[in-house]
């Protein structure tokens, strides 16, 4: 049965100030459950495309449908890691998006937050210092503060940069947890591998070049055009991947 | 120990400096977060030939200072958007130029004499106006810093992700810098032209030094001020050297003392650096 979507584009172009368009031709549905993965050059127009879906950036033509409350799961290096602030204080930051501006997290809040910790495995970091957590614990931290924000929808900007692998792992199931539990998914990602093994595919490189499951979406000349030359095969049948480059967000 | 507290003129500068010491150390823990020392220093500086017109016009300081304040900030913000020229380079020229303005002044022949004290402050001699804007100084920052306490520490945590949050980080700032503005103009008067930064930077970069939590951040600052600031008005009456100059020093020494006392940087403090295990 087909479900409402809780995000739904089309024809979507974006892009700074008068600047020229960063991405166009985007089109896509999200729906309750699933995870998309946003794959693309650094500077192709993920990063951009997750800042529309937040609602920072208008359609420069085009539609976009966000029917829903998406939260923001960013690159935990962007946190200042020398901030005086408690897991369980960070967390709660996602009451604010519903508080007016004389308020700060309250009791409810807080309980929320424990809650949301707890939901991530981390109910025993509540009082630890933010920049103490390892990158994994960090990441789902700031998941947690989105579940606090009561998000359906969390746009996640590449959260497995820089995880070990057990780390990694234990963030793929919790995000196929929430997924299950009805949160639709947006990850911007490098890792073809890991984008496989989600329900659908986002390929964009200044425009949209192809979106669907992974086995349908991700042949050959999509890769191509979405990388360009920057797709090595893996030696021993493992697969293709996108050679590493330097951040860069747009 | 308690001969001080017994002359007239000390008792009104332990007011004076205490009111100022619990301002400027609050205020100055979210300064140091958002890393506005030098625009704390620069907006001091600014305001200098409002002083010294105050002082030649024979009107009360205050009334000089805050519209110089105002010029300031303006100039900052229109050189900072000027091609070519960046943020740091809009601050220098404007904070130079308006400190060179106030020296022409106060060198001038209508300059009344003592206009040092507007350089190095009066920290031993406050008037009733002093302590009574000191006083409201106080309540300005006990109500304002409690209502903007969310915002500010989920701005300062990460710009972006406030922003996802539907917080506006130029709200946050301009709350802020208003707040700085106007410690910096009741302040200044006490404690100087030159040295009132010290009030607003070195409690808080010493309490930072001893806390991991906001709150109990603003808690040590705020007495690491009032201490260093009792500290430098004994020092200053038994030794006869200036007040203003006599509470700066106190501070600084109050911070060295810190730093083997740090929890920040060390393997054994509960702030070591990040980068622990997955559990």
């Amino acid at each position: 049965m087909q479900t409402e979507p809780l995000i739904a584009a089309s024809g979507l172009a974006l892009g700074y100030g008068a600047g020229p368009p960063v991405v166009t031709d985007v089109g896509f549905e999200l729906h309750p459950g699933e995870r998309l993965a946003l794959l693309g050059p650094n500077g192709g127009g993920k990063t951009t495309i997750l800042r529309a879906l937040l609602g920072q950036l208008p359609a420069r033509a085009g539609s976009l449908h966000v029917g829903v409350s998406c939260g923001s799961v960013p690159q935990t290096e962007r946190s200042r890691l020398d901030y005086p602030v408690s897991a369980l204080e960070v967390a709660a930051m996602g009451a604010l998006s519903r508080l007016p501006w004389w308020k700060r997290p309250g009791r409810e809040a807080r309980e929320q937050a424990r809650r949301a910790l707890a939901r991530v495995g981390l109910e025993e970091f509540g009082e630890t210092t933010f920049g103490q957590l390892s990158g994994g614990q960090r990441q789902r931290v700031l998941i947690a503060r989105a579940l606090v924000q009561d998000a359906l929808v969390l746009l996640m900007d590449e959260p497995f940069t820089g995880l070990d692998r057990p780390a990694a792992e234990r963030l793929e199931v919790l995000i196929a947890d929430l997924a299950a539990e009805g949160h639709g998914i947006v990850m911007a990602t490098h890792d073809l591998e890991q984008a496989r093994r989600w329900d659908s595919v986002l390929c964009v490189n200044r425009r949209q070049i192809a979106v669907g499951p992974p086995a349908q979406a991700l042949d050959l000349p999509v890769l191509e055009a979405t990388y360009g030359g920057a797709i090595v095969e893996l030696p021993g049948g493992g697969g293709r991947a996108v050679l590493p480059a330097q951040h860069h967000h747009h | 120990m308690f001969e001080p507290l017994t002359e007239p003129f000390m008792q009104r500068a332990i007011v004076e400096m205490t009111l100022l010491a619990l301002a400027g150390g609050a205020l100055g823990c979210w300064v140091v977060l958002y890393e506005l020392s030098y625009a704390a220093e620069s907006l001091a500086h600014s305001l200098f030939p409002g002083l010294v017109i105050a002082a030649i016009a024979g009107i009360p300081l205050l009334l000089g200072a805050t519209p110089a304040v105002v010029l300031a900030a303006l100039a900052i913000a229109v050189a900072s958007r000027l091609p070519g020229v960046g943020r740091d380079v809009g601050v220098a020229v404007v904070v130079t130029t308006m400190f060179g303005l106030g020296v022409l002044l106060a060198l001038s022949p209508d300059s009344p004499p003592g206009v040092e004290a507007l350089l190095f402050g009066d920290i031993l001699g406050p008037s009733d106006g002093d302590i009574a804007a000191a006083a409201a100084l106080v309540l300005l920052v006990a109500v304002a810093l409690p209502l903007l306490h969310g915002r500010l520490l989920a701005t300062g945590f990460d710009r972006d992700a406030a922003r996802a949050l539907g917080l506006s980080p130029a709200f946050a700032d301009a709350a802020l810098l208003v707040l700085l503005a106007a410690a910096t103009v009741v302040a200044v008067q006490g404690l100087g032209n030159l040295l009132v930064v010290a009030v607003f930077v070195g409690p808080a970069a010493t309490a930072r030094n001893l806390t991991d939590r906001i709150g109990p951040m603003i808690a040590v600052a705020a007495a690491v001020a009032v201490l260093a600031g009792l500290a430098g008005l004994y020092l200053s009456y038994y030794a006869g050297t200036a007040g203003g100059a006599s509470v700066a020093l106190a501070i600084v020494a109050l911070y060295l003392l810190s730093l083997p006392l740090g929890l920040r940087g060390t393997d054994g403090g509960r702030l070591s650096p990040a980068g622990g295990y997955d559990h």
